[in-house]
């Protein structure tokens, strides 16, 4: 191989490429390489030490969620042809990741109720960032406003990307566990150019979605002058005259998000019939493991008005020229790697491998299943909080319905509570505290539900809670 | 085409059927799923959510058995080329093999079922292995603070940026512009204006590096950064590097290190040690994670000393007593970048490699990488029968780096095929194309990254491949215009694609059949056109 180069040694490939000054003349200060039966004993050895959902009643949750992953989605997510591919640049041998894709567009479009959808994007909180973006591109406002039912990385994270792309960011605080519909519409001004809350909220509780995105069109007062709404813009700002890093002049409503669990969506009235224009979320919940936080995706569905402005890959439908229906990665006029600087996100792959666990999981699921998996949590989550909320020095957070997750006020210091829980094999729950800056977060537990934790498991909470509780007084008492 | 069928080969039946998604199989009632037992009491009527909360029709999902499931997935799975089943030289992407170890590793679950939530001290052997990679990541690239949570390359770039910026602000500075070379991905551009600063374009010398009369021109005090790929998208290494460093730090702005192209110099050469304040990594990239046919990837960064106070949250830190936890963000960091601890999954197969490897062996795999890239370099200008050097000629440079970029411009001008001709009559001859059309600066370009894991004879039937495809447009260019012949769809129009978008199938939910045996269907409403 050297004499076909016209080079003495590899060494000469790098001496006449590389400066003398800049090269590593001392060997990587790494260990050295093992075998592949090494590896795996230290990295074995290091998930020993980790106590998963497998090791310890958990109900951990605030965003991601221990649900059960069905058997077929390790089985189809680990074939070479899904999990070695890249993104699909060259759609002739790329049916299979492409159809994928679409189908899976066309699940989170039936989830959501919202007529289009990406191919997936990194994952919760950057969607919800993302559809930020989004609104600034479509109405040029300086606004955005947010419900304090955001998730608290939610709510960070748009933060981050906000003030990077220039925008000012308002919080309306929560009233009885919700938004306060009342702060909510006096907040949302002619200069917002979105609103943001979650579905259900942070603390479990569900949002009156509907009345929420009336009340965002109806406080921006520029709402419906000469007939100057979101259809305005609704035209081909990209692929046109190219004005894709350019807002639209100023007219349009604010962009209602919604970040919305995609597993309680089978008996919640979707964010589509609520008047949302852009729901993201966190997928994990559908098929994904928990991985300690990741990779997993997020999805990324809008009213059409906002196609060609939406972040990440798209697949769509065409023909070959034989007219044989195919799918190729479309509206890439959007993209980065065309449209750079103008582009509508910097976002280059999507999180395809996940995605497929998705539409795989909501396949197993199916159009039955989403609704008894739905009716299921919303059933024993009532139940753990009635069974909870009886327990001596437990309130509930709010009173509002709950589906899969709820917030507890405890009269005792969370972490203690939750350290004498776990001496008995149950994570009660996450100390809501150390996610979250907020005052009002003092003392909350939040406990979440999945179709793994049965009445026997709430119960044994419930025994585990109270006993915890019972000894956190006495110490104090002492 | 009955010349040209007996070129193509047959083609397995099932690759060749007619599209039907999971949502136009299965049929009414149809299921996989079991619910678990109904163990509480399901309230009464609305009493645990009222109807105006409620959805009225349950989502058209897929109504079908998991035989279906499996059979429909496999199906689709067949339509698709993978890196497993051939090469797949797609320049900048760094198909290297993936060792199916980490995916073993990962699944344990003791990791694949760790909550982001767990509490430190019941989730040390994750942080351990954080901390782990975050030396190691610091070693490799000379820059010793390390935060592994950004999700992607671009996600890296962003936090990059926006580091940039907060550093500037830290010192009461405005500074807008970003200098990208016009050889950048298209991530930097995009990133810059998402960021709320400027682009500003940097001409390339005739060498394929940063053209410095043109950098010297535009560095002036209101540049921030200047965003490089070393060795960039031609696949050279810029030997003006120190020079370059030097002129952006002379008038105040940072150096960021865009890592697509680590793979050309992991332990050879250190972007610390070049000047660069600020790298991303693609885990996927260098570090092997199977691309997943787009994604998951992991875009961790380094930073220097003097960007570290700005580093977003998650930072993993080892205490006195040897354990390991997250340090709390610093008061002046930029902010959370998303939730949660970063693509953790990620990291372990990451960290899988680097212990496999070891540094001796990161270097190797460079080493090989580049001796790969420049010996199928070779072969292809070195090709006679055809002349595929007067076809297809180096865009740049004599050596390359870990990839290449070639020119199909006089094949156009000769053959009247373009690269992407080219392109699609390899998929008949069994490989996946280099990147095409990239970088922007090279007319017809095809930038081919072979990666260290292919073997001499791989190469060498790429190489001959090329030359068979240019020696046959010599006798008929029509080939090549009309390919691929042998996949399980053919050219497909992009442009109706984009024009006409549609984005989503339009499920017919059909009810169980009624008393009278009729089955009654409607179309689901709130479907997109068609």
């Amino acid at each position: 191989m050297l004499a076909a180069i016209g080079v003495g040694s590899v060494e000469e490939l790098f001496n006449r490429q590389i400066p003398e000054t800049v090269r590593l003349r001392q060997p990587l200060a790494l260990p050295d390489g093992e075998g592949e039966q090494e590896v795996y004993a230290h990295l074995r050895e290091l998930a020993q030490r980790n106590t998963s959902a497998e090791d310890e009643l958990s109900f951990l949750g605030a965003g991601m969620y221990d649900h059960y992953v069905p058997a077929i989605v390790d089985m189809i997510t680990e074939r070479s042809e899904f999990l070695t591919p890249y993104t699909p640049y060259q759609p002739e041998i790329s049916q299979g990741g492409l159809q994928a894709m679409f189908e899976y567009q066309t699940a989170i479009c039936e989830l959501t109720a919202l007529p289009v959808s990406n191919a997936s994007s990194y994952e919760g909180p950057s969607a919800l960032a993302a559809a930020g973006y989004l609104a600034k591109l479509h109405n040029g406002r300086r606004r955005f406003v947010i419900s304090a039912g955001l998730h608290p990385h939610a709510a960070e994270t748009l933060r981050t990307h906000a003030h990077g792309y220039g925008m000012e960011v308002e919080e309306v605080p929560l009233r009885d566990g919700v938004t306060d519909a009342q702060a909510w519409a006096h907040a949302i001004d002619s200069d917002t150019s979105a609103a943001f809350f979650a579905q259900p909220n942070f603390y479990g509780a569900v949002e009156d979605a509907e009345a929420l995105s009336a009340a965002a069109r109806h406080a921006a007062p520029e709402h419906g002058n000469a007939g100057a709404g979101g259809q305005a813009n609704g035209g081909d700002p990209i692929d046109g005259a190219g004005s894709g890093g350019e807002a639209n002049a100023v007219g349009a409503d604010p962009v209602v998000v919604a970040q919305v669990d995609p597993i309680t969506l089978g008996i919640l009235k979707p964010p589509g019939e609520c008047g949302v224009d852009v729901a993201v979320g966190e997928g994990q919940p559908l098929g994904n493991r928990l991985d300690f936080g990741g990779p997993s995706f997020g999805f990324f569905a809008a009213r059409e008005e906002y196609l060609r402005r939406m972040p990440g890959r798209i697949a769509g439908e065409t023909v070959d020229v034989d007219g044989r229906r195919g799918f190729v990665l479309t509206l890439q006029t959007r993209e980065q790697h065309i449209r750079r600087e103008k582009a509508t996100s910097n976002i280059c792959t999507s999180q395809a491998l996940n995605a497929l666990a998705a539409v795989v999981y909501l396949s197993w699921l199916g159009r039955a299943g989403i609704v008894e998996l739905g009716e299921l949590l919303l059933a024993r989550t009532s139940y753990a909080r009635r069974a909870l909320c009886a327990i001596e020095g437990v309130e509930p957070f709010c009173e509002q319905p709950v589906i899969r997750e709820f917030a507890l006020r405890l009269d005792a210091d969370v972490a203690a509570v939750r350290r004498r829980c776990k001496e008995v094999g149950v994570n009660p729950g996450v100390d809501v505290q150390a996610l979250s800056a907020r005052a009002q977060d003092r003392g909350l537990l939040l406990v979440a539900l999945t179709e793994r934790r049965s009445r026997a498991d709430i119960d044994r909470l419930a025994a585990a809670l109270k006993a915890a509780l019972a000894a956190e007084r006495e110490v104090v008492s002492v | 085409m009955s010349a040209v069928s007996t070129l193509t080969g047959s083609q397995p039946p099932l690759q060749r059927e007619r599209a039907v998604t999971i949502f136009q199989k299965g049929a009414p009632g149809r299921r996989a799923f079991r619910s678990p037992e109904l163990d509480v009491p399901a309230g009464e009527g609305d009493e645990l959510l009222p109807s105006r909360l409620r959805r009225s029709k349950p989502p058209a999902l897929p109504e079908v058995s998991e035989p279906e499931i499996v059979r429909h997935y496999v199906g689709l799975s067949k339509r698709n080329f993978d890196l497993d089943s051939g090469f797949y030289p797609l320049g900048s992407c760094t198909m290297k093999h993936n060792p199916r170890l980490h995916e073993r590793a990962a699944a344990l679950p003791g990791h694949a079922r760790l909550h982001p939530l767990q509490d430190a001290e019941r989730a040390q052997g994750a942080l351990e292995l954080m901390f782990n990679l975050q030396r190691a990541l610091a070693e490799i690239s000379g820059l010793e603070h390390v935060c592994l949570a950004p999700s992607a390359g671009s996600h890296g770039e962003l936090a990059g940026v926006l580091l940039t910026r907060a550093y500037h602000e830290s010192r009461d500075e405005v500074r807008r512009k970003v200098l990208t070379p016009d050889t950048a991905h298209g991530t930097n551009p995009a990133t810059v204006t998402m960021a709320g600063l400027e682009v500003v374009k940097l001409a390339t010398n005739d060498a394929g590096g940063v053209d410095l009369d043109d950098l010297r021109e535009k560095a002036d005090s209101d540049v921030a950064c200047l965003m490089l790929t070393n060795p960039n998208t031609l696949g050279l290494f810029d030997p003006n590097i120190e020079e370059i460093a030097q002129i952006v730090h002379g008038v105040g702005a940072t150096l960021y290190y865009d890592g697509a192209n680590l793979n050309a110099v992991m332990g050879l050469s250190r972007p610390g040690d070049m000047g660069f304040d600020i790298v991303h990594f693609n885990l996927h990239k260098s570090f092997t994670q199977p691309h997943g046919g787009g994604g998951p990837g992991a875009g961790p960064i380094a930073v220097s000393e003097r960007i570290a106070p700005f580093l977003p949250p998650g930072q993993v830190v080892r205490g006195e007593d040897g354990t390991f936890a997250f340090a709390p963000a610093a008061p002046s960091s930029i902010g959370r970048l998303r939730g949660f601890n970063g693509n953790y999954g990620c990291f372990v197969r990451a960290y899988a490699y680097i212990c496999s490897l070891g540094g001796d062996g990161l270097r190797d795999a460079s080493e090989t990488a580049v001796l790969n890239a420049n010996y199928l370099l070779a072969r292809l200008q070195q090709t006679v029968e055809p002349d595929v050097r007067s076809y297809l000629p180096l865009a740049y440079g004599q050596l390359c780096m870990h990839e290449f970029v070639l020119s199909g411009g006089p094949m156009r001008r000769a053959l009247a095929i373009k690269t992407v001709d080219l392109a699609k009559r390899l998929l008949d001859f069994g490989f996946h194309p280099p990147t095409v059309y990239f970088p922007l600066l090279v007319e017809e370009a095809l930038m081919v990254e072979p990666t260290e894991t292919e073997t001499k004879e791989t190469l060498d039937a790429f190489a001959d491949a090329v030359a068979a495809i240019i020696a046959e447009a010599l006798k008929d260019p029509q080939i090549a215009r009309d390919a691929p012949y042998s996949t399980p769809v053919r050219r497909l129009d992009e442009v109706a694609a984009a024009k006409r978008p549609v984005v989503r199938e339009r499920p017919v939910v059909r009810e169980r059949p009624a008393g009278n045996g009729h089955a009654a269907g409607h179309k689901h409403p709130g479907g997109h056109r068609r």
